[in-house]
């Protein structure tokens, strides 16, 4: 039992952690990372069926309603498996931006998809110059007549290359970092004038840079209110920010335990290395980063829906865990001595996944200075 | 705070600036510049450019092939070479085992051995981790018999960098397991290409492959290659401790480490700015660069405690682990500033000769692997943890 959970939320963090524990053991993981798509199809078939990729979708489109809570233990567990799956992708942004601002036949032709397991999704909101800012955004959407045209291109697009649809954020109107003349646009990815070069990541997920010319879309493709789309995508971003912060707390978890585990049975000196109260000391610190890390992302995580409350819960969490990823990434490597720097070893799978949250969505500078603006404007 | 320099230190400045401007070659600074994976024939190549120049071992006695330059000149050259983006010597040779051969080879070994380390003829690698020995070097277990004229060598290194490079091994091996553990110690010269050794390689976490295991069954060695006396490998181990110690400060390749992250966040843009004016981002830098000039300064301080004859504090340890701490933490600073373009891995891309374009700016690729890579620094060498424990029991009285 987890204290601040209710009892269903228990059984859901229950039957994941067993799932991950018993179905995604490592070695599987990583022979799906060096395979063709990167993930396993039949596990994502799974998630379907155990109604995850339904939780945070909204019932009235065979979703199970389910809170940014429920998200948050779901991708907790997900981050001690090092899940390799688009949840974030097709179900968090994706689904996030069709619930929030899909037309109603939007809605219902793909929010039962997803749920289903039948439809990917990803996307495509980051830029070559953007850095982490959203409104960024080069990419043009020009209207013609009742369709659009899109041109400009998109970078490091994760999961693009097995998405069905791409979600596109591009300008009808103004000039880059503008708040307004955003809109969202679904794009096939088989869409004439979208070209991918797709890529592993160091953290063996995919992504790829994305290149529209004149991609030709119908005005049945433009998500929400074309132009008036950043408050939509900075609240999907900050649900997103907060689903992988849960992920990275997973995965801390289980840095924290392997190093506990590995002074335990390390010898050196004719001692267990977790004799020295230097090590001793260095695992405090990763466990005080992880409960507090852990405690503020539940607590984001319940604040995720209050507009009031939202943006800076996310960033303060995000702040938390980049210092606290990056601290206990480190440790886990340095007490694991030359075995933490091997490939075959998890320990340094776990701590490149832990970087490489650190650079999703904002770095721990970035949402310093967005916690910080946010604190004063209000 | 800019190094002050006498007229001739300038002028020898200048000289090995000029030299390595026109005799490094280009396919390989472009490698160092933009942290591509080297192969051993950079390394050989650039370190024999310095032997045909009689520049291959600064350190090493005028008469066996040293330029009896001053250690401030030396520092000039370590320097230079890392600022004009050269391969990184590689120390096994020419500052690990030539020293300890110079200081206890026999005249033999000294014959054989220095003029072909000088010339970069063999690659060296250090046999002295094992499974069960790492911070406790001392409870190492490959065992070497004497039988007749050879030892009989049995059992395993490992994280041997570069051992699948090597034509040679120097090597802490046991010799006897009565008595203190560190008294049955022994160094010997082991030939790669001898029956019995097995080198396999160890994948990194940033992909790379520079570390190795090695087997070592039935090993026959000359009993020749024995160095010093019997049970006597731990005294030179720890001479080797003590030894250039202000190389693995690394101070100039730190420096041009520095450059590079402002050359790139004068590039990368954010809030369509340069990163480089954002004001924490900019501090971050000068944080780094205050800590990278406070090492600089100990290390002064060391040379010309040198170069006035006096003994040397126990300084090797305070400069091992703010060294390997500026690294570190410049790699942070690289990972931060290319933003997003740290998530893409293309093995390819890592080694030179690739030629699609890069996936974001070219400086990119190499950025995330190198972080991953560079948290061995605290690690190698003796863990900073050790190193602490040794400033704890050596300086402080501990
Ligand atoms: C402002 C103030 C108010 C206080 N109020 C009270 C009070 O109301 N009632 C009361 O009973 N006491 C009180 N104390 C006393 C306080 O509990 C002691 O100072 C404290 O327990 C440390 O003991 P010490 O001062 O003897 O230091 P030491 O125990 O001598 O410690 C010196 C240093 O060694 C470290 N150290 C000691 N043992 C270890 C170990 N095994 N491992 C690692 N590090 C170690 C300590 O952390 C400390 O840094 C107060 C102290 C202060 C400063
Ligand atoms: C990339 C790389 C290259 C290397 N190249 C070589 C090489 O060429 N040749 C070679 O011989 N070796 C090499 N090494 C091995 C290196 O020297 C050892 O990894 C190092 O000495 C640590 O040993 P270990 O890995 O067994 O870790 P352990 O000794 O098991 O240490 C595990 C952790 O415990 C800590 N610890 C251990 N004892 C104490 C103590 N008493 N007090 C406090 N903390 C302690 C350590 O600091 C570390 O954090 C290399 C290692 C790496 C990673």
């Amino acid at each position: 039992m987890d204290g601040g959970l209710t009892e269903e939320q228990n059984l859901l963090k229950d039957s994941v952690e067993r799932f991950i524990e018993r179905d995604y053991p490592f070695d599987t993981r990583r022979e799906l990372a060096a395979g063709e798509e990167g993930f396993s199809h039949a596990v994502w078939a799974r998630f379907a069926e155990f109604g995850w990729l339904a939780a945070p979708l909204p019932e009235a489109h065979g979703g199970l309603g389910g809170s940014p809570v429920e998200v948050a233990i779901l991708m907790e567990a997900f981050g001690r498996g090092l899940v390799l799956e688009p949840y974030l992708s097709t179900v968090i942004l994706g689904g996030g931006l069709l619930s929030l601002a899909g037309s109603d036949a939007q809605k219902a032709a793909l929010l039962p998809a997803i749920a289903e397991g039948r439809l990917m999704l990803a996307f495509a909101y980051a830029e070559p110059q953007s850095r982490y800012n959203p409104s960024d955004v080069e990419t043009r959407a020009e209207p013609r007549g009742d369709a659009y045209l899109l041109n400009g291109r998109k970078s490091v697009v994760f999961h693009a290359a097995t998405a069905d649809k791409l979600i596109v954020s591009a300008r009808t109107a103004g000039e880059a970092r503008d708040a307004a003349g955003i809109g969202l646009f679904l794009v096939d990815r088989e869409a004439e004038g979208l070209t991918l070069r797709a890529y592993p990541t160091v953290d063996g997920l995919r992504a790829a840079e994305l290149r529209l010319e004149d991609v030709r879309v119908d005005g049945g493709a433009a998500v929400g209110e074309a132009g008036g789309a950043l408050p939509i995508i900075e609240q999907v971003l900050d649900r997103a920010t907060i689903a992988v912060c849960a992920e990275a707390v997973g995965t801390m978890g289980v840095l924290l335990e392997a190093t506990r585990a590995y002074l335990e049975t390390r010898t050196q000196f004719g001692a267990p290395i977790g004799s020295f109260q230097v090590l001793q000391h260095r695992v405090v610190d990763m466990f005080m980063a992880y409960e507090l890390s852990r405690a503020l992302v539940y607590r984001a995580a319940a604040a995720a829906e209050d507009a009031a409350d939202r943006a800076a819960a996310a960033s303060a969490a995000k702040v938390q865990v980049g210092k606290a990823g990056r601290m206990i990434g480190q440790a886990a490597i340095q007490l694991h001595g030359g075995m933490g720097m091997t490939e075959e070893f998890a320990v340094g799978h776990h701590f490149k996944r832990l970087s490489m949250i650190g650079a999703l969505f904002g770095d721990t500078d970035h949402h310093l200075r967005r916690f910080a603006a946010l604190r004063r404007a209000s | 705070m800019e190094l002050k320099l006498s007229e001739a230190d300038a002028a020898f400045r200048h000289e090995v600036g000029a030299f390595v401007e026109s005799k490094l070659p280009p396919e390989i600074r472009r490698k160092v510049e933009l942290g591509l994976r080297l192969g051993k024939a950079d390394y050989v190549t650039w370190q024999k450019i310095l032997y045909e120049k009689g520049w291959s071992a600064p350190a090493w006695p005028k008469e066996l092939g040293g330029t009896g330059w001053s250690p401030v000149q030396r520092y000039i050259f370590e320097e230079e070479l890392a600022l004009g983006a050269t391969p990184p010597i590689i120390a096994f040779g020419l500052q690990m085992v030539g020293p300890v051969l110079i200081a206890f080879g026999s005249q033999a070994q000294k014959e054989h051995y220095l003029p072909r380390i000088l010339a970069s003829e063999d690659w060296w690698c250090q046999g002295y981790s094992e499974p069960g020995a790492g911070s406790d070097l001392a409870a190492l277990k490959t065992r070497a018999l004497r039988d007749g004229g050879n030892y009989i060598v049995n059992g395993a290194k490992t994280w041997t960098t570069y051992a699948q490079h090597a034509d040679m091994m120097f090597c802490l091996v046991r010799t006897a397991e009565t008595g203190k553990k560190q008294e049955g110690i022994s160094f010997l010269l082991i030939d790669m290409k001898s029956p019995g050794v097995t080198v396999r390689p160890i994948t990194t976490i940033d992909g790379g492959q520079e570390i190795n295991e090695v087997f070592l069954d039935d090993v026959r060695v000359p009993a020749e290659n024995l160095v010093g006396e019997e049970g006597k490998g731990w005294t030179i181990a720890k001479f080797l401790l003590g030894h250039e110690r202000t190389g693995i400060a690394a101070v100039g390749r730190s420096k041009k480490q520095l450059r590079r992250v402002r050359e790139i966040a004068a590039r990368e843009l954010s809030e369509g700015r340069p990163l480089i004016e954002q004001e924490r981002f900019r501090e971050k830098i000068a944080e780094v660069e205050v800590d990278l000039l406070a090492l600089e300064s100990v290390v002064l301080r060391v040379l010309s405690d040198e170069a006035a004859g006096r003994a040397p504090g126990p300084q090797a340890s305070l400069l091992k682990i703010k060294g390997t701490e500026v690294q570190q933490a410049i790699t942070e600073l690289l990972f931060e500033a290319v933003g997003n373009y740290a998530h893409p891995y293309v093995a390819e891309a890592l080694e030179a000769g690739w030629n699609e374009a890069p996936i974001g700016p070219d400086y990119a690729a190499t950025i995330a692997p190198h972080y991953f890579n560079w948290r061995k620094a605290s690690i190698y060498g003796g863990t900073n943890e050790i190193q602490k424990n040794i400033i704890a029991k050596m300086v402080l009285g501990f």
